[in-house]
């Protein structure tokens, strides 16, 4: 018998599940896709938000300030890159230099540091392709990137390192509330365990019905990304953020931490659960959004486009132990900040479970630290000749739009790809101008030879999502 | 930092017809550096008929017209080859950084022909909205699998685009026992060659719909149907005329842009609508001592063209290496 079951390999499944496994005790995590970070997790912006635009008093606000704190000490550890770029939010009035004032205000109270308004000339200088029309902007310097696929990817490693067992393509079809323990089954397998973590994202409502608690529903929210070549790495230094509305920040500038600028999103009440798909309508809101910020981003720039659901339920976050049913604790509606809250989540969920009766026994050894993973078009030359010499497959290049090596393709392989996206997620290779035209049949081979899997197998994502139909004998 | 008369990056039909004639027109020194592990670029890929006719007077395939000049290249000792090498890094000076397995090395040039050819537009370029699931490929790509790896991309297909890529690969499939239900065209008239719009649509019964596109692309995992609409002059919708058609594979064959990354990032000067070298001359760039040949410098329709233009590419860069001695 388990412990513990996380239901949900997202970043805030793989956060809980790396944070328990501090201690001594038996944890499963369950993902429904072939990979971990395959649901929302992949769409995410990738931005460390400082906290800002979050009600104080609310866990929002709490969890996403010390999220940013706990955040830089688990990239040091698993070698993730973080980059605090510092934020921007423009004001193009002197109205909306009143809003960034009040900002100000709620933010210090929320306990973020060293914010500061900006003039227009302190933005010439820094940031020179800013819209002349803006006149002011608060400037939050601890705001910062991360690329969020390889944050739970990194946790997840971790994770089973310290003995977290992790199985995917387990998809939780049904609870069974026992006496004191929960068997929950899937299309896989059954398991045991004494305490039910539920971070099932957009299907952590229908995961929480199964255990009799109804009493919210998670809507999805709909935003479109459009991702910029490359080559446009540095057409801004910060993070760009016009005044937030209601629902959203609004359409940002991002920097990323592959280096491709993105734009967007839109936020789009929707039904489907599933819908992905992006349109022209996204396009043109986000480019004339965001052209009013930076009016040099050229729609020529765009390389890609995608969607991503935010998994919303109400205004804050719902993290709280279900008292009606002992042990089973819910962590839902978590949309943005959630990536910057996700350590925060973590150890918020492992004092719930303290304070539900679990001993928290910390282990002898818990292994802190992973082996950083190689990127070479993160690499200075000096550093790039040393680790071709070293390993002749990082000179072998596979993607040529994003300078991906054979060896880093492999190497996400034994790290757990097993799909074309899960290594698109992991190294970029794939993900470049030419969308992979020219890679992936390389990519293929490589899959099928390491992972043993012939070639009419190979998924792009797991499930019904075959690349090729017929090999030819 | 070893020097070199003149680099060549790229060993498609382009770098190696640069190559030879450069030689031929006197220069004794060159270095071919190609990503790939062959020489021939794309033309690998394309074993239907119908190149050479221009230039060498007689029908071959791809991999034929490849290996006429791979022959001459191995003749030719001045040439040295290297092929697995990845250009990461062209400067203004001429100094390229190259990539091989093991080893990183840095070359500076007398004079650079860059023949870098090409990549297809994408889905994304194309703003075809929906899904992204798996059975979306480049027209390319498709081709590679199955010409290359002997793998079919897909039973259903409608294919995106009717330039000679588009028709080619609609007929390819058929004759792997595909059903190509669909070839679209958002264009009044096809900019495929007319003997292949026969022989690859035709012949086949493949339909051809002209001023059409696709509006949306659905499925989950893969593809499952894709809605077609008639378009008005200005490439819009006209209400009324959509229709689906089922299947697993959409197939994008929507143009090709040059690959000129290298180029912008030694400071050429780009035009950002055609993605080619603003120049003067044919094959010049804003860099002295830099040329630009074959598909990297214009997109061409025959790969004969590309081969007449290339080689006036090497009798330029010989001509201003003698002048600059």
């Amino acid at each position: 018998m388990l412990d513990i079951i996380i239901i949900g390999g997202g970043v805030v499944g793989t956060a809980i599940a790396r944070e328990l496994s501090r201690y001594r005790l038996k944890i499963a995590l369950l993902e429904k896709e072939i990979e971990v970070a395959f649901g929302v997790s992949k769409s995410n912006s990738g931005i460390i938000h400082p906290g800002t635009q979050n009600k104080s008093g609310s866990l929002k606000g709490k969890l996403c300030v010390e999220g940013n704190t706990l955040i830089r000490k688990i990239a040091s550890e698993l070698g993730i890159d973080f980059q605090e770029v510092g934020q921007l939010i423009v004001a193009f009035n002197d109205e909306e230099v009143i809003r960034l004032k009040e900002i100000k205000v709620e933010g210090e109270k929320l306990g973020i540091k060293n914010m500061s308004i900006v003039d227009s000339a302190w933005l010439q200088e820094n940031e020179p392709n800013l819209s002349k029309e803006v006149i002011s902007a608060l400037f939050i310097p601890s705001a910062g990137i991360i690329s969020p696929y390889r944050m739970a990817y990194d946790l997840s490693e971790n994770a089973a390192k310290n003995g977290v067992q992790i199985y995917t393509d387990n998809k939780v079809e049904k609870i069974n509330v026992l006496e004191k323990r929960f068997e929950v089954i899937t299309n896989k397998n059954k398991y045991q365990s004494r305490y039910v973590v539920n971070c099932a994202g957009l299907f952590a409502d229908e995961i929480s019905k199964m255990v009799g608690i109804n009493d919210f529903v998670i809507s999805p929210r709909k935003g479109q990304e459009f991702l910029l070549d490359k080559k446009r790495e540095n057409i801004t230094n910060h993070l760009i953020f016009p005044l937030p509305s209601k629902t959203s920040k609004g359409t940002l500038v991002i920097k990323t931490s592959d280096g491709n600028p993105m734009i967007g999103p839109t936020a789009e009440e929707i039904e489907d659960k599933h819908d992905l798909a992006t349109d022209d309508n996204g396009l043109n809101e986000v480019l004339n959004s965001v052209k009013r910020l930076v009016p040099s981003i050229n729609e020529r720039d765009i390389i890609a486009y995608f969607a991503g659901l935010r998994p919303t339920s109400g205004s804050d976050f719902i993290i709280r132990h279900e008292d009606k049913v002992p042990g089973f604790v819910n962590v839902a509606g978590i949309q943005s900040p959630g990536l910057t809250a996700a350590p925060a989540i973590a150890v918020m969920v492992s004092d719930i479970l303290k304070n539900n009766g679990l001993n928290l026994n910390k282990k002898l050894f818990f292994r802190r630290f992973r082996k950083k993973t190689v990127h070479l078009f993160k690499t200075d030359n000096a550093q790039m000749r040393k680790i071709i010499k070293k390993d002749s497959g990082y000179g072998d290049i596979v993607c040529r739009c994003e300078m991906v090596s054979k060896r880093e393709i492999e190497e996400a392989i034994e790290r757990g790809a097993k799909t074309l996206d899960g290594v698109k997620f992991r190294t970029r290779a794939q993900a470049g101008r030419c969308h992979g035209g020219f890679c992936t049949t390389r990519i293929l081979k490589i899959l099928s030879e390491k992972l043993n899997i012939p070639f009419v197998e190979l998924t792009k994502r797991g499930g019904k999502s075959k690349i090729v139909v017929k090999e030819r004998t | 930092m070893i020097e070199r008369d003149l680099v060549i990056v790229g060993g498609g039909p382009a770098g190696m017809a640069a190559a030879v004639s450069a030689h031929e027109n006197g220069v004794k020194d060159i270095l071919l550096l190609e990503r790939d592990q062959f020489l021939g670029g794309i033309l690998n890929q394309c074993i239907h008929t119908g190149f050479g006719l221009n230039y060498f007077k007689e029908i071959l395939t791809g991999p034929e017209f490849a290996d006429r000049f791979i022959k001459k290249i191995d003749d030719i000792k001045d040439i040295e080859v290297s092929l697995k090498s990845f250009v990461i890094k062209l400067n203004n000076n001429l100094e390229i950084t190259y990539l091989k397995p093991g080893e990183m090395n840095e070359v500076k040039a007398k004079a650079v022909i860059m023949a870098t050819g090409c990549r297809e537009r994408t889905r994304e370029m194309a703003h075809i909205a929906g899904t992204r699931p798996s059975g979306i490929f480049s027209a390319g790509l498709a081709q590679k699998l199955i010409n290359v790896e002997g793998l079919l991309a897909g039973n259903e297909v409608v294919v995106v685009g009717s330039g000679d890529i588009g028709l080619i690969m609609a007929r390819r499939m058929t004759l792997e026992g595909a059903k190509v239900k669909a070839v679209i065209e958002i264009q009044k008239q096809s900019k495929g060659l007319v003997r292949n719009i026969v022989q690859c649509l035709d012949d086949f019964g493949i339909p051809l719909y002209l001023s059409h596109k696709i509006s949306r692309i659905y499925g989950q995992d893969r593809v499952n149907k894709v809605d077609v609409v008639k378009v008005d002059d200005k490439y819009n919708e006209i209400p009324g005329t959509k229709f689906e058609i089922s299947c697993d594979t959409v197939l994008i064959s929507a143009g090709l842009i040059p690959e000129n990354e290298l180029i912008e990032m030694a400071g050429v000067e780009i035009d950002r609508k055609t993605n080619t070298p603003v120049a003067t001359d044919k094959n010049k760039t804003s860099i002295e001592g830099l040329f630009v040949c074959g598909n990297a410098f214009q997109i061409y329709d025959l790969v004969d063209s590309v081969a007449r233009d290339s080689i006036l590419a090497g009798k330029m860069a010989a001509e201003y290496l003698k002048d600059k001695k």
